[in-house]
């Protein structure tokens, strides 16, 4: 299993600075994970747990303090440009067309961006494409502020993709979005994924996002930050918004609650 | 009349007011044109010495328009140096406020004892007074990043120089044309004050020499052309500004 693991945390402790080392605080504690090539994995947990500070090890932003990751086999020690990643926030840019937003990555990163001049017509074709299979064909050419919210966050995942990222890390992507919105871009995202196969990080606190759309649930504690549960989920694929209304998704939502639940509640006691 | 012609045309209405109020003011009254003159007396004077007025006009307009420049490479420069690094930003900018606290008037006795009497002061008031702005709006448009944007960059490979370029400067231009407008208006005063004192020209130099001769017609003239000016510039810099960042002008939602 370790070996053809596509990422590999062993034993990954991290503290913020060297005086919370010193104390012996760290932010996340111990995190071993093997995740297979292509698996779209998703992490729950409180509010301040640490999911974020996870992304930020993934993709090498930030180093860990103790033990190794390992990605696609190789040592992390970088900004990994072989990932791409949206927030909850768009953040798209204003003075940009949603079309040249989602080109942007393709202006910093590598090969692209010695070749960006003489390829441009093939990027635009690409970034047109990618628009297109999220539904904002026609809106290539509006700025972002003339999107609606949902709109946006299209655009932004279109922009963490066109770089063909291996790896797709989410952070809460949906949190702002209203219900329907939200289950329109969960299909979106599902879409995307069982076409193109890359490997996907999503941090949620929405249970029902994390069993419809991952092959394997992480259920994180908080302070300290530790993987406390993994959860497969066996639910057959492809999986339609139907199946979330059958009991055996229900059962697993609520199984999860129920982890949750009652780390919130020893969590409390700790925290004091 | 609508009520957007209305908007339109307040300004010019609101003038046409005080105007006549000030003008019946000095009949009803019979004030003495030495000591406040009706806006007709003005305006005789204003066509009177219409020549000289350009003159000292045009002077004091090229004199602005160079301290201005030198004031936005000069700000430009600095606000991109303090807003693009902590470390800069936290050494310059205690300084610099402090700096821009001193009045500039105080500055020109000693400009005149470098430079002497003449454009020299005059270019250096212009540019001491309105590059301060300037400075502190770009630097605050380079600053202000959010973090997930960085994230997204930063994991990309992008370098510090990258995220200026692409994200830093652009973001900083609305403030950047917004500073404009403050600064040009800050240049006339800076120009005229000097004028006042060491230049032999110039419309600073006309208010003193009309001053002294009792020609206060003259004098408001001058005052009131120093107005006009930095009231087109200010409306230039306007248009241009909403013509070139008109994303940071709408209603944008989210981002």
């Amino acid at each position: 299993m370790s070996q053809d693991a596509f990422v590999d945390f062993q034993n990954v402790w991290l503290a913020y600075n060297d005086a919370l080392l010193a104390q012996n605080h760290f932010a996340v504690e111990d995190i071993n994970l093997q995740v297979r090539q292509g698996e779209f994995i998703a992490i729950v947990g409180p509010s301040g747990c640490g999911k974020s500070t996870f992304m930020k090890l993934t993709t090498g932003l930030k180093m860990p303090s103790k033990g190794r990751i390992l990605v696609d086999g190789q040592p992390v020690t970088g900004p990994l440009k072989i990932s791409g990643m949206a927030f909850q926030a768009p953040s798209l840019l204003p003075w940009r067309t949603t079309l040249n937003n989602v080109l942007l990555p393709l202006e910093i990163v590598e090969p692209y961006r010695s070749n960006f001049k003489q390829k441009k017509d093939e990027y635009v074709a690409r970034a047109r494409k990618l628009l297109q299979t999220v539904g904002l064909g026609g809106y290539e050419d509006k700025y972002p502020w003339q999107l609606s919210g949902g709109m946006q966050q299209r655009a932004s995942i279109c922009r963490a993709l066109i770089h063909e990222p291996k790896m797709l890390l989410l952070d809460e992507p949906f949190g702002a979005l209203d219900a329907f919105t939200r289950e329109e871009l969960w299909c979106t995202l599902r879409d995307l994924w069982t076409e193109q196969r890359f490997n996907v990080i999503l941090v949620t606190h929405d249970l029902r996002e994390s069993v419809f759309l991952a092959d394997t649930v992480y259920v994180m504690s908080k302070g300290p930050g530790r993987f406390v549960v993994k959860r497969e989920i066996d639910l057959p694929r492809p999986r339609d918004l139907e199946v979330t209304y059958t009991p055996e998704f229900t059962n697993i939502v609520h199984e999860l609650r129920g982890h949750i639940g009652a780390m919130r509640k020893s969590g409390a006691v700790i925290n004091q | 009349m609508n009520k957007k012609t209305l908007e339109r045309w307040s300004p010019w209405i609101l003038l046409v007011i005080t105007l006549l109020v000030w003008e019946v003011l000095c009949r009803a009254f019979s004030v003495s044109e030495f000591v406040f003159p009706s806006p007709s007396r003005i305006w005789q004077q204003f066509l009177e010495f219409k020549e000289v007025i350009a003159g000292h006009a045009w002077r004091t307009f090229w004199v602005t328009m160079a301290g201005f420049g030198i004031a936005i490479v000069v700000g430009v420069l600095l606000g991109f140096v303090i807003g693009s690094s902590r470390l800069a930003y936290a050494a310059v900018y205690p300084l610099m406020t402090a700096f821009n606290a001193l009045p500039k008037a105080a500055f020109v006795p000693i400009l005149v004892v470098w430079f002497g009497i003449g454009i020299g002061p005059a270019i250096l008031t212009a540019f001491l007074i309105s590059f301060f702005p300037i400075m502190v709006n770009i630097a605050t448009g380079l600053a202000t990043l959010e973090p997930e944007l960085e994230d997204v960059l930063r994991v990309l490979g992008a370098k510090r120089w990258d995220v200026l370029v692409k994200v830093g400067l652009p973001r900083s231009m609305p403030y950047f044309y917004g500073s404009l407008k403050v600064a040009i208006t800050l240049a006339f005063v800076g120009t005229t004050v000097s004028e006042m004192t060491a230049a032999n020209e110039g419309i600073g130099y006309l208010l003193i020499s009309a001053g002294s001769a009792m020609q206060m017609g003259l004098a408001f003239a001058g005052l009131v052309v120093v107005g006009a000016m930095a009231m087109v510039m200010y409306e230039l810099f306007s248009y241009v500004e909403k013509h070139t960042t008109g994303w940071a002008h709408r209603g944008s939602q989210g981002e």
